[in-house]
């Protein structure tokens, strides 16, 4: 199957790759860039564990094709972090002991990334339909939701 | 609630070691490894729910470009019968059909043969490719009809087991059990009142975020590595193994990071194909499950069909009971049911009661363990039945059970006596807990039940090995699936009375550290953190002996204290305590590295209790269920990390409310599962769900260290019958069967109008 | 020795209990008394009042006086100490 170039930036590094037609972001970031942080749980954009930012909106990595990328900005989990440390959700999320598997974890910090980036003081509700669309079978969401809560205040004080 | 105990770092929260690699997408879990020249493994799974299959041909997908091999059942050696092992994995031929079908498919997605290719692309191209004829057959898909006299059978050779004969001709019922005490006729003629209830569950998944997934690699000896996401690497090792054939010794397993498990990464799926593959095609094979793969080919647990009919006296005594369980094992005999029936009656005191339960064949996937299997449907049963009593005999619910609750020395319904436990302590928590008498809004329900697990203990090992500067190293064999490494560093640092920050915790391969059975069963914290105790207290006797040849006196005069070497009471000896930091300095003078090391089959695990109260309401218009609250008390004997506990007893009451709500298995009458995916297969979501209470209670466990019971698994046992009592409590209407999803409730709403 | 019946040493038995899927390697005997110091001696009688059964209750979870054992073996029996027989317990 005949290869399309697509040129990219991914974390702030331009980024070039090949890729089929009908792969997607997902497969990409994962398969050819090794870049696994980005994790896989349906496929089907229904589990959220492959969020990404484009150009700085939540989608689903499985839902975009790798040739969509093109001239576009991605932001994944694995830059979320700055070189100065863990990003304020990244410790929250320690703290609170949010994670327990851990596969959900780096969707559900992009998602409460691209939150916290919109809203900066998100009350309960708010925050949990931000993040409806991140499955996670072991927390019951209850620490997530405080982490999400105690980063929006750690992020809040800092502004 | 807890005793006072003087500890330093048990029952405190610190962050886990390895949750800086799982918070920057470091980690690796089991679809992350990339090997140089390697192959895409996918499998081609049947169309049908129950077929012979006359022929698999895979010619044509081999001769295609960049496909390097293909397999199918004929090339796996016929695996005779016996225990698989591990957590109900059943028979080794059956786990090695389920595997890869050999005469006969029997559940739609079973696998029918596989191949391996330089891309997913080619791969799935190649399964294409694949010409299978089958002899379609009629399926059994309910536990119902296939208990019945004239219904088609899976297996031929199946005759039920655990009869006084066997039978004269073959059928659906694998296997039977029976428990039953006094005289159930008389208990119900003595009681004043007596409510029956009849109460089907359908199939429910386990529902991990991660899909099963494996890379392997073989080389030309046959000695072949394989990395996986996996409850037990040490169990498939020994799996893949006898399915194909080959000599443990060449096997070795790396469990990678695992995306949850719940029971359902318990059993092999892909690792022997991925080996096969590797060795037929020579190069390294990654297999990834899809999410649809996932849903009809692993896990679930079994649907039930209960009957349960409980009588009492007008003040809540109990005096008689009887329980018919039938449950569902799928395609391969093995359904929960023993413990299911172990389960049903254990927190209640009767003196008369009789329990039937059934493992039935059905086309339908093999089921596997999900947290306390089988425990949570036959629980729904009787704590419906309860909750039915308390209204009819116009009793505070939590009063009904406290009066018939067992407690130490009480005879359980499955043999011997209880020790210690804190069931009533849980159900007085419950009863004190200010959720259970706050106001509840306009139309809403409150609901109450009570859950039990046994928990296990089982054979773990643990190594500690102390770094040069005194900092410790624990090396353990099970994959840390929800902050086990932290609490084995919190015990590790009680033990040798060093700080927690100084232990580092990992999980070893299964060449680097001894044997140990699954993370599973709620023993990893109870066994495996004993195994850990015990390797610190070999280091601890080993600094004692070292300080004492230092300072020239006798073994026993040295104690250890605070994470030092002191001479003991009334010892004179003019010596600076040595500190572990201290001897580790010195240790190449004293006798070389310390390494401490324990093994052992732990017994003792203690069963733990647990009630739940459930506030929802629902909506009349759609009939959708909003939970307003939930309360979780449990007894984790101790707690070792509390975060932890607090987040399984979270995660259990959200998986039970799931399966209570929206979660099913729903089959067309070919045996189609026709919601294979997140989207219709319905989780619960962030907006689904309540902050979720927490009160552990800690009546600790006699046989561990510190007190520790399970706490895994308890959690799923009471929410399904929660949520239950509550919808019966905000709408008037009892519906029995489950999930109580909007349209179930919405007909019954209207239809009881 | 026989191991159910009065018996002079009675007093020093072990009283074992067999649930109903385990009647049939009984021949429907519900409980027994046995002389034996520990859980290995135990099956030993067990398979000589039954040839062919040790492996059936080897395979068997049990509570001797009150502890659950998945694997028991070299536990020790106490003169009257209660041994129930039971499936084993497996777990997610």
């Amino acid at each position: 199957m005949s290869k399309v170039q697509v040129e990219t930036r991914i974390n702030g590094e331009g980024v070039e790759f090949l890729c089929e037609p009908q792969q997607t972001l997902l497969e990409v970031l994962r398969e050819t860039l090794s870049r696994t942080g980005t994790k896989e749980g349906c496929a089907t954009g229904d589990c959220g564990a492959c969020s990404v930012l484009l150009d700085g909106r939540l989608v689903c990595s499985c839902l975009v094709l790798g040739v969509e990328a093109e001239g576009k900005e991605v932001t994944t989990i694995e830059g979320i972090a700055g070189n100065d440390g863990l990003h304020p959700i990244q410790q929250k999320f320690l703290e609170r002991a949010a994670l327990q598997c851990g596969i959900c974890t780096p969707g559900l910090i992009v998602a409460t990334k691209a939150l916290l980036d919109k809203h900066k003081n998100p009350d309960e509700e708010t925050i949990r339909y931000w993040l409806a669309g991140n499955l996670c079978r072991c927390t019951g969401y209850d620490k997530i939701i405080r982490a999400v809560q105690d980063a929006a205040e750690e992020l809040a004080y800092e502004a | 609630m807890a005793e006072a105990v003087d500890y330093k770092v048990v029952g405190t929260r610190p962050i886990r070691p390895d949750g800086v690699d799982k918070v920057t997408g470091r980690a690796q879990y089991g679809a992350d490894l990339n090997l140089p020249n390697m192959l895409y493994g996918k499998v081609l799974r049947s169309p049908h729910a129950h077929a012979k299959i006359k022929s698999v041909d895979v010619s044509k997908a081999l001769a295609m470009d960049g496909v390097y091999a293909a397999v199918s059942g004929a090339d796996f050696p016929t695996a005779a019968h016996g225990d698989i092992g591990g957590e109900g994995g059943g028979d080794v031929a059956d786990v090695a059909k389920n595997v890869m079908a050999r005469d006969k498919v029997l559940y739609h997605g079973h696998a029918v043969a596989a191949v391996a290719a330089t891309s997913q692309s080619i791969a799935d191209a190649a399964l294409a490719a694949i010409d299978v004829e089958y002899d379609v057959l009629t399926p059994v898909l309910d536990v119902d009809e296939a208990m019945a006299d004239d219904a088609p059978l899976l297996d031929e050779n199946c005759f039920t087991a655990n009869l006084p004969e066997k039978p004269d001709k073959p059928s659906n019922i694998a296997a039977v059990m029976q428990l039953a005490r006094g005289n159930v006729e008389e208990g119900f003629e003595a009681a004043d009142v007596i409510v029956e209830g009849d109460y089907n569950i359908p199939m429910a998944h386990q529902g991990y975020i991660e899909p099963h997934a494996c890379t392997a690699t073989i080389n030309e000896a046959g000695q072949a590595t394989v990395w996986c996401c996996t409850q037990g690497h040490f169990e498939f090792r020994s799996m893949t193994a006898k399915l194909l054939g080959m000599e443990i010794a060449d096997l070795k397993f790396i469990a990678s990071e695992i995306g949850g498990g719940f029971g359902g990464k318990t059993v092999v799926y892909l690792e022997p194909l991925a080996v096969l593959l590797s060795k037929q095609s020579g190069r390294p094979v990654k297999m990834m499950m899809t999410r649809e793969d996932v849903f009809r080919a692993t896990g679930p647990t079994s649907g039930t069909h209960c009957k349960v009919k409980v009588g009492a006296k007008k003040d809540g005594t109990l005096t008689a009971a009887t329980a018919w369980l039938a449950y569902e094992a799928g395609a391969f005999a093995g359904a929960p049911m023993g413990p299911g029936a172990m389960c049903v009656f254990a927190p209640y005191e009767l003196e008369n009661f009789h329990i039937e339960a059934f493992d039935v064949l059905v086309n339908k996937p093999k089921v596997a363990a999900y947290r306390a299997p089988g425990a949570p449907q036959a629980a729904h049963a009787i704590e419906v039945a309860l909750d039915d009593l308390a209204r009819q005999l116009d009793m505070d619910p939590i009063d009904l059970r406290l009066k018939n609750a067992v407690s130490e020395g009480t005879q359980a319904s499955y043999g011997p006596k209880f020790p210690r436990i804190g069931f009533k302590e849980c159900l007085e928590a419950a009863k004190a807990h200010p959720n259970y008498t706050k106001p509840l809004p306009e139309g809403a329900g409150r609901g109450v039940a009570a859950g039990f697990w046994f928990n296990v203990g089982m054979q773990s090992s643990a190594e500690v090995h102390i770094n040069e500067n005194g900092s410790v190293i624990v090396v353990e064999g099970n994959p840390d699936i929800g902050g086990s490494r932290a609490s084995m560093c919190i015990m590790a640092a009680e033990t040798l009375g060093v700080e927690y920050d100084s232990v580092r915790a990992l999980v070893g391969d299964t060449e680097s550290t001894g044997f140990s059975n699954v993370t599973g069963g709620s023993r990893t914290t109870f066994a495996t953190g004993m195994a850990v105790i015990e390797a610190c207290e070999d280091i601890i006797a080993q600094c004692k002996a070292r300080a004492a040849a230092t300072w020239g006196v006798d073994e026993d005069q040295v104690e250890w204290e605070d994470g030092q070497a002191v001479p003991a009471p009334g010892v004179n000896a003019d010596v600076k305590p040595l500190s572990l930091a201290d001897i580790a300095a010195s240790a190449h003078k004293t006798g070389g590295p310390l390494l401490g090391r324990a093994s052992l089959n732990a017994q003792g695990a203690g069963a733990s209790f647990a009630v739940n109260i459930c506030d929802l309401q629902v909506d009349a218009e759609t009939g959708k269920v909003d939970v307003l609250g939930f309360t979780a008390v449990q007894d984790a004997g101790r707690a070792i990390h509390p975060d932890y506990v607090e987040g399984q007893m979270q995660g259990g009451a959200s998986q039970g409310l799931g399966w209570a709500l929206n979660e099913e298995y729903i089959f067309d009458k070919n045996g189609v599962m026709e919601n294979a995916g997140f989207l219709d297969y319905r989780i619960p979501v962030a907006s689904d769900l309540p902050m979720i209470d927490c009160e552990i209670v800690e009546v600790p466990n006699p046989s561990h260290p510190y007190g520790v019971r399970g706490v895994g698994e308890t959690p799923i046992v009471a929410p399904l019958a929660a949520a239950a009592n509550a919808v019966r409590d905000a709408t008037g209407v009892r519906v029995n069967d489950l999930p109580l999803s909007p349209p179930r409730l919405l007909d019954a709403i209207d239809s009881a109008e | 020795m026989g191991p159910s019946g009065p018996c002079a040493i009675d007093a020093a038995m072990a009283k074992v209990v067999f649930p109903d899927h385990l009647l049939q390697h009984t021949g429907g005997e519900r409980e027994l008394d046995v002389v034996a110091a520990n859980f290995r001696e135990l099956l030993a009688v067990l398979e000589s009042k039954w040839p062919g059964t040790a492996e059936v209750f080897a395979k068997c979870a049990v509570a001797i006086d009150d502890q659950i054992y998945q694997d028991a073996f070299l536990e020790p029996l106490q003169p009257h100490s209660e041994v129930f027989f039971m499936q084993r317990i497996e777990g997610g």
